[in-house]
């Protein structure tokens, strides 16, 4: 941490030129850290107020605002056709996606952790996924997944596991394990990588101990690995759950919100209140403000618990 | 953060008896080990590798019906303002991203480690902040505040947009990169009458060179493959960056989407992230291992 430094020369000066020196450290200070300040309160700390204001207000996509109408878009948004099923779909999503992904990306960072040629070639392949953009990956899924260009029904035909294609986006279940997959493609890398940080983070004597005391490796990796990875496994699930909460590009691309309104997540909702025909800027302030209140909440929900075990 | 090991081996001893044990029928051992992982290997490859040769190969309702070749990158380049135009959107809502984050993460990283001044961790707490506020949410209130500003539908407000999400990591990491430099280094400069700005640009500036890359990788990669603010934020067609380009593509012709020219399309979208990464690689590993993640 920076404290005023004080050269050698400045201690022995009188206390007035001290302070006055103190002054200008902190004008600089101030001076350099402006960029920052501006833009976190122009497109930060002015939005998140905006949000509030828009939420409560009658405010058209082209008429602007129109005044106060509390709680019209609240009631509005808690009454929308599809808000209850984007609530269920989206959780439902969120939590199959962050127990598949977390679990396989503890699985590939115990299996990657050593330092070898072939594991590096490994944890390139496994990360390489990462570098790509959620969009352009959904792009690809989209294709690969398609009945005209997809590769995998015509393989699966000619080794006789499958008689008719697979419709992999055709039925809400299969549309959301084909959007599954494309995720934990797409981010297991990246909480590989967050995983193998912490793993790393574990001194060898612990390792040493428990062998020592003759533990199995199911028993070190119960009772060593898992409880002292916690940290690092609570700020993957954190991510993952607020990720997959406001999941949006990948269903945007693939399905569509589709087959039958089934795959739709909340940020789509907000989405289309705001643009894709009610043009209701209002009614979509007020969806951003309940996800904001319940992200938040589950976030602290998290925080809590972490906290609580660790004292 | 601790210094990483780039190898932990926390059972050396026991790994290594193991090996000592079973070592004439150690082949037989490793053999579904390699057809596992290597099998795992391909399943991460696979995906890419199939986009980029299912672009070139022939394929029924696509501009490459017929032997191997460019056919649907012509398709691509050719679609509304031309392929370039799209990339050249990209290149420019991605360098200005760049150029602002890492301006902004200098200037402020530099603050935040080395002087102390009223409000110092107040405006670091609240920039960690925007983490902690989701993205999606924050872009209705922004579309209108564009709007007021005269950014509405303009690049460079995209580009303040894209700059104010990476803030919280790029702050952090050059905060802690400051930190990591010897104070010693610029002081003997500020003694020899150097100001604080020279100190920075000719001393600190080398010195915190990686902790720049990473930020600027992090910031690029982002920018470039951003989809939804600019779904949001960009209403002129002709403006649009590549992933949205590439994604409005498919619904041209009612009903039939061109499969050649997505695939091309998304090849021409991974290919500079593939590069950059594979290049960069250390460099991404170092945001992870910073603990920046962890603000």
């Amino acid at each position: 941490m920076a404290t005023t430094t004080i050269t050698p020369s400045a201690a022995a000066a009188p206390r007035r030129r001290r302070v006055s020196r103190v002054r200008r450290r902190a004008a600089l200070g101030w001076a350099y850290a402006s960029p920052t300040g501006v833009f976190v309160v122009v497109f930060f700390i002015l939005p998140v107020v905006l949000v509030g204001q828009m939420s409560v207000s009658d405010w058209g996509l082209f008429a602007g605002n129109k005044g106060i109408n509390a709680p019209d878009n609240f009631t509005a948004a808690f009454a929308a056709a599809h808000f209850w099923p984007a609530i269920v779909f989206t959780l439902k999503y969120t939590v199959v996606t962050t127990v598949i992904l977390l679990g396989l990306a503890l699985a590939l960072a115990l299996l990657v952790q050593e330092s070898n040629r072939w594991k590096n070639l490994l944890r390139t392949a496994i990360l390489v996924p990462s570098a790509l953009g959620l969009a352009s990956a959904s792009l690809l899924f989209y294709a690969l997944y398609s009945p005209q260009s997809g590769p995998i029904n015509p393989w699966l035909q000619s080794l006789g596991v499958v008689t008719e294609p697979i419709s992999f986006l055709g039925t809400a279940t299969s549309a959301l394990w084909s959007t599954v997959f494309l995720i934990v493609w797409r981010f297991a890398g990246f909480y590989m990588l967050l995983l193998m940080v912490g793993l790393q983070g574990i001194s060898g004597d612990v390792y040493e101990a428990a062998r020592i005391d003759g533990a199995g490796r199911w028993q070190t990796f119960t009772r060593i690995t898992l409880p002292l990875l916690r940290p690092s496994l609570a700020l993957c699930t954190i991510l993952c759950i607020t990720g997959s909460l406001l999941a949006f590009d990948q269903f945007f691309i693939l399905t569509k919100g589709g087959p039958d309104n089934t795959t739709i997540t909340i940020v789509q909702l907000i989405y289309s209140a705001a643009f894709a025909g009610r043009n209701n800027l209002g009614l979509a302030a007020a969806l951003s403000v309940i996800v904001l209140a319940a992200l938040l909440l589950i976030n602290l929900v998290q925080f809590r618990g972490l906290r609580g075990k660790d004292s | 953060m601790t210094a990483m090991q780039p190898t932990t081996t926390p059972k050396p001893t026991t790994s290594e008896d193991a090996r000592r044990r079973v070592s004439p029928f150690r082949p037989l051992v490793r053999t579904p080990y390699y057809v596992l992982t290597g099998g795992l290997a391909i399943i991460f490859l696979f995906p890419l590798v199939w986009a980029a040769v299912a672009s070139v190969s022939p394929q029924g309702g696509t501009n490459q019906a017929n032997g191997w070749g460019f056919g649907n990158y012509v398709t691509l380049a050719n679609y509304q303002s031309g392929v370039v135009a799209y990339i050249g959107n990209s290149l420019i809502i991605s360098s200005l991203t760049v150029v602002f984050t890492l301006a902004i993460s200098l200037l402020g990283g530099y603050a935040f480690a080395r002087f102390s001044f009223p409000g110092k961790n107040l405006l670091f707490m609240v920039t960690l902040a925007i983490l902690m506020v989701p993205y999606a949410t924050l872009l209705i209130p922004l579309y209108v505040l564009l709007n007021k500003l005269g950014l509405q539908g303009s690049l460079v407000g995209l580009a303040c947009v894209l700059t104010m999400f990476q803030l919280p990591f790029a702050t952090f990491m050059m905060r802690i990169s400051f930190e990591a430099v010897p104070k010693e280094l610029e002081e003997s400069a500020l003694v020899d009458g150097c100001g604080t700005f020279s100190a920075l640009v000719r001393i600190l500036v080398p010195a915190v060179k990686p902790g720049l890359i990473t930020v600027g990788l992090f910031a690029f990669l982002a920018a470039w493959n951003d989809f939804i603010a600019p779904l949001i934020l960009i209403s002129d067609s002709t403006k649009v960056p590549l992933p949205l380009a590439v994604a409005n593509m498919r619904q041209q012709v009612m009903g039939i989407v061109d499969y050649g020219a997505t695939q091309a399309g998304v090849v021409v979208l991974a290919l500079p992230c593939v590069i950059l990464f594979l290049l960069l690689q250390r460099h991404y590993v170092r945001g992870f291992m910073s603990g920046a993640l962890k603000g």
